[in-house]
């Protein structure tokens, strides 16, 4: 079977199975690895990845949801020149990862939230990101980077 | 962790495709929605079935309207969806929250009122408060449609009273009228709630006196209960009711007769009841 979605940005068709999580497809088909699978009971976030914008668990969501949509992953946040996205800069500057297994996740639900609400209170921050496990940090510069990114988010706008 | 089994999606177009699908394929099949329990269960090879019915593909059953006496949710609306909904957070706000507290953001963006209430875990939050709220669901299978309320639904842990080839395709929630009050709140320390405790208050006026009272107890035991004398100790005088609090958690505890398990014993859970009960009073009539 065939299924055809966007990708970061672009237009994609992979050969896939029904049973095939999205997590599968994207590292085992397309050698995307930059998406983490960990806990595989959509409990820890490593493999969130961003469908129509959503955060989603893709070790858990089949591929076939998928199908006709826009699914981004950790490696299209970047511009084509290398420049890092705000949330991906603010990490690094805020030290908000250590091993950085749980970063992609991180960063996309991150992304996720402050495209829905660029200026989220502390409490909004962690109420959202409650559901992305990191067992490094002890969450405190996570949190700060979000908030960094957000204020860099909006002094661009 | 294993991979899925193989298994093939069916993409029905109306329900009464779906439901003959559904009959159809017999034990070999399943009615998959979000996915977000029932492709875990799978994952651990606890189900296996070799069809699933996407019911995703029926048009209609994404709804959110809200009517003059009730508000009617399509059974594919996910979480997210309910607690993102203005007329849900403006008129129903006990509902909203809730939704926006279930499992997390990805579960919410992902998974379905109806396939919550379908799977039956018995550590959901939606079933409990729906009890309280006086929530009928929509039940339609091959030969006709049946509306059943929350009790006459959920009948034990992951146990519901469908039939093979029936699904649900939406739930009813009766107005909240000016005069009453709900809350739900729960405990919750791993990824499930130990306990989930919802409150419907009808007051008078001047909010001294409840007239008529529904509490609902979830996620202690196999599924969400109630209890009418629980109810009848929780309506009066508010000065005599608060005095009575105690005994009402007590019957209400009884009602639900707690398990002991990985969230807790059952003694726990009874003292759990007795506090959240309290709270969801004084929350209720703040």
């Amino acid at each position: 079977m065939k299924l055809s979605f966007n990708l970061n940005g672009r237009p994609i068709e992979v050969e896939y199975e029904h049973q095939e999580t999205l997590a599968e497809v994207l590292r085992e088909r397309l050698n995307l690895t930059g998406t983490k699978i960990s806990c595989e009971v959509q409990v820890c976030g490593a493999c969130t990845v961003l469908i129509d914008g959503l955060p989603v668990s893709s070790c858990t969501l089949l591929a076939y949801e998928a199908r006709e949509r826009n699914v981004v992953t950790i490696e299209g946040l970047a511009k084509p020149d290398g420049a890092l996205h705000p949330v991906q800069q603010a990490f690094i500057d805020e030290f908000a990862f250590q091993c950085g297994f749980c970063t992609p996740g991180m960063i996309l639900a991150a992304k996720a939230l402050l495209d829905e609400n660029p200026k989220p209170s502390r409490e909004e921050i962690v109420h959202y990101m409650d559901g992305n496990i990191c067992r490094c940090t002890g969450y405190v510069p996570i949190v700060r980077a979000i908030q960094k990114a957000a204020q860099k988010l909006s002094n661009e706008k | 962790m294993m991979p899925l089994r193989r298994f093939q999606i069916h993409q029905p177009k109306t329900v009464k495709e779906a439901a003959e699908m559904l009959s159809h394929y017999g034990e070999k099949g399943r009615l998959y929605a979000g996915g977000t329990e029932l492709l875990l269960a799978m994952k651990h090879d606890l189900l296996r079935y070799e069809h699933l019915v996407d019911v995703k593909t029926v048009p209609g059953l994404d709804e959110i309207e809200i009517g003059n006496a009730s508000l009617h949710i399509g059974t594919t609306v996910t979480h997210r969806a309910i607690e993102q909904s203005v007329p849900v957070r403006e008129k129903f706000p006990v509902l909203a929250e809730m939704a926006n507290h279930v499992a997390n953001v990805r579960v919410r963006s992902t998974g379905t009122l109806g396939g919550n209430l379908c799977f039956a875990e018995p550590h959901s939050d939606p079933a409990t408060l729906l009890l309280a709220l006086q929530a009928h669901v929509h039940v339609q299978g091959r030969s006709g449609e049946r509306t059943l309320g929350m009790e006459e639904l959920i009948v034990g842990a992951y146990e519901t009273t469908l039939a093979t080839d029936e699904l649900l395709i939406g739930i009813d929630i009766p107005r909240i009228a000016k005069s009453q009050r709900a809350a739900y709140l729960k405990f919750q320390t791993h990824e499930r709630p130990t306990l989930g405790l919802a409150l419907v208050l009808d007051v008078d006026g001047n909010g001294r006196s409840i007239t008529k009272a529904r509490a609902a107890v979830g996620s202690v035991s196999p599924k969400p209960c109630r209890s009418d004398q629980a109810d009848a100790l929780l309506a009066g005088p508010r000065d005599k009711v608060e005095k009575q609090l105690d005994d009402a958690a007590k019957v209400l505890a009884d009602a639900a007769d707690p398990v002991d398990d990985l969230e807790g014993s059952a003694e726990y859970k009874r003292h759990l009841i007795g506090v959240y009960l309290r709270r969801a009073f004084v929350k209720a009539l703040a």
